[in-house]
């Protein structure tokens, strides 16, 4: 639990700096995250290959776990439907689309916005940049008590790059095909289910 | 998107080309980056106005949305997981 007390503490520093103003603006807008997101993921690809176990693992990958991406889908719209009762001013279709951005905030907060209008599309940002975080922050929460597949599910959309590390770490690194699989699968779902309930 | 999975690939090959040689630090060398990624998000949240004030008004209604789907997808993943592991070939066979 240890690394997870400083990740909130690295995120909070972020937000209390990024609040006052002490950091730079030019260093989000020169895509240094995505530069040290490549650098991430180049090590992780090295983590991965260097370790010769890790190919004799995917080999005795069950095919049942290329389900996962359809129980997250399944877990996450039931999820939402059933909270849409607790909020008086949402549909069902409301909450139904905002679940559908699975962690993918820029993507499904931009379709949101020009469907249904600003309000609900600002709720898709934060509940969706929540997802991301949650997932960061409570993996070993949900392997200790949800079992090892479910950091990749709540992952939803996130787990073919930025939470990937995370999965692997509290996971294993057995979960990789898994998950990049499950990210990808979620990915190309996003647009489609986001219009599909904006549109019902 | 795409850039970031072909590092992966790339860092993979040059892993397993390099896999006679052990790698101590790279562990700690991926919690760094994780540590850096965070506090980059955390100064671009902290420094967006929109999402600072979206939180204080309709903060509360996308946890509330996110909570549901995340309980909702950690559920599925549970009985997904005892149904793997209920049959005969488990992904962790000890």
């Amino acid at each position: 639990m240890r690394s997870s007390v400083v990740i909130v503490s690295f995120f909070a520093l972020g937000v209390l700096l990024g609040y006052l103003g002490v950091i730079p603006l030019s260093l989000i807008d020169n895509d240094m995250s995505f530069y040290a997101l490549c650098c991430l993921m180049f090590f992780v690809g090295v983590s991965l290959g260097n370790d010769s176990n890790t190919l004799k693992r995917f080999a005795s990958l069950n095919p049942r776990l290329y389900l996962l991406p359809v129980a997250t889908v399944v877990g996450t719209l039931l999820g939402c439907a059933i909270v849409s009762l607790l909020l008086p001013g949402r549909s069902v279709f409301d909450t139904m689309a905002i679940g559908s951005g699975f962690g993918y905030y820029s993507l499904s907060s931009i379709f949101i916005t020009e469907y249904k209008g600003a309000e609900l599309g600002t709720i898709a940002l934060l509940s969706n940049i929540i997802r991301e975080i949650i997932t960061l922050l409570l993996a070993p929460f949900f392997v200790k008590f949800f079992g090892k597949l479910a950091p990749i599910s709540v992952g939803g959309a996130t787990t073919m790059d930025t939470t990937l590390p995370i999965i692997l770490r509290f996971s294993g690194k057995e979960f990789a095909v898994v998950s990049v699989f499950h990210g990808f699968v979620l990915d190309l779902s996003v647009p489609v289910l986001v219009t599909i309930f904006c549109s019902l | 998107m795409f850039i970031a999975i072909g590092f992966m690939v790339l860092g993979g090959v040059a892993g397993f080309l390099l896999r006679k040689r052990e790698f101590k630090h790279i562990t700690k060398l991926i919690m760094g980056f994780i540590f850096l990624l965070l506090f980059l998000l955390g100064v671009e949240v902290g420094s967006n106005p929109q999402i600072i004030a979206g939180f204080a008004s309709i903060g509360l209604e996308a946890l509330v949305i996110t909570l549901a789907a995340v309980l909702g997808s950690a559920l599925a993943a549970l009985l997904l997981w005892r149904h793997i592991r209920n049959s005969k070939k488990g992904v962790h066979e000890k």
